[in-house]
């Protein structure tokens, strides 16, 4: 009897160093990029004129009465854009009727590539709601300085065509009225930012 | 033995939860593959990417050393990371795998990159790659394709 309780006991330890192990171990990503957290006071009202996927051309006071979740990023990212938008897709699910309150956006900081068609199939393989926005050169470098974000080209050698492209890696929210109002680090879950998002429709 | 359910169920509870992510995997010497997977790729002109968790269950360090799969003519284990707000990417080389330990590739940090895909990645199927370490040499495991949106092994 005493061998069984040892064994048994030997088991829950063990089961329970695995369970805690595996659950730390998988949240641990996500402790660090909380560290990026960036939630700034400042109020600004980001202004673009961009081109979306179906080829209408847009500026800021198209999507005036939504509010916008804005993201960054470029079709060759293969890790954290597919992440973001998965995570978008799903913050529009959770929210349900409310989602028509809200438009994602999502801007390449990579135009030479992305072309109206490339972002029209990329941003369609995640949510039918999801707004794919791209421009020529100069009109994304005005649209990133208008919303404080930052990119850059970066020659890699073993990448596609030769570069990747650093970009801000937060989600921004954008008020009905134009008005910056947020940024939602990279690792939040959709659950949080459903229910911060459901605190301010 | 009535002494004992608590215990049995505890048991039962913790490795319960602690085996799905277990479930899928390959054993080669030390080493064990978990859960590999990838995300569908949308058409072959841009990468795709795969994940893998390696447990090293032995008293030495092994290391990845390459990837070889039909699927992609480049495939790198490069790491995302985010410096100061900005998210950057590169091959990270010769991949440690510590003695007694573990190194998982997932969405946020480290991915098999799959570059000049030779077909797309459709959800639903699945391919072939295979893993090669300086100690316990060449591994092959079957990996799932799930949905582009897919931010984990789905069932």
């Amino acid at each position: 009897m005493k061998t069984i309780h040892l064994i048994l006991w030997g088991a829950v330890a063990v089961g329970l160093i695995l369970f805690l192990w595996l659950n730390i171990f998988q949240d641990a990503s996500h402790l660090i990029e909380d560290g990026t957290s960036q939630n700034t006071a400042t109020t600004f009202t980001p202004t673009f004129s961009l081109t979306d996927h179906q080829g209408n051309v847009v500026t800021e006071k198209t999507y005036r009465g939504k509010w916008l979740l804005v993201f960054f990023g470029f079709t060759n990212c293969p890790d954290i854009c597919p992440t973001t938008l998965a995570d978008l897709a799903s913050v529009m699910e959770q929210l349900g009727a409310d989602a028509k309150a809200i438009k994602p956006l999502f801007i390449s900081v990579d135009p030479d590539r992305d072309q109206m068609e490339t972002m029209a199939q990329y941003v369609s393989a995640f949510h039918p709601a999801i707004v794919g926005l791209t421009g020529t050169g100069s009109q994304i470098t005005e649209t990133a300085e208008s919303f404080k974000a930052y990119f850059e080209k970066q020659p890699q050698e073993s990448a596609p065509d030769g570069y990747i492209m650093g970009h801000t890696s937060a989600v921004y929210l954008i008020s009905p009225d134009g008005a910056f109002i947020r940024t939602y680090s990279y690792g939040m879950s959709p659950e949080e930012i459903v229910a911060d998002l459901e605190q301010k429709l | 033995m009535s002494k004992a359910l608590p215990s049995l169920l505890l048991a039962f509870f913790f490795l319960a939860s602690a085996f799905p992510a277990l479930a899928e995997s390959t054993r080669v010497g030390n080493l064990v593959i978990e859960t590999p997977w990838a995300r569908a790729s949308i058409g072959m002109s841009r990468p795709a990417a795969a994940y893998v968790t390696i447990r090293n269950e032995g008293q030495t360090a092994d290391i990845l050393t390459g990837i070889e799969t039909t699927v992609s003519a480049m495939p790198e284990v490069h790491r995302m990371e985010i410096k100061d707000g900005v998210s950057t990417m590169g091959p990270v080389g010769p991949l440690e795998i510590p003695a007694n330990g573990s190194v998982t590739l997932a969405p946020g940090g480290l991915h098999v990159m799959l570059m000049k895909l030779q077909q797309p990645l459709t959800k639903g199927g699945q391919f072939s790659m295979t893993l090669i370490f300086k100690n316990a040499g060449r591994v092959d495991v079957s990996v799932p394709i799930y949905s582009v949106g897919a931010s984990g092994p789905e069932q």
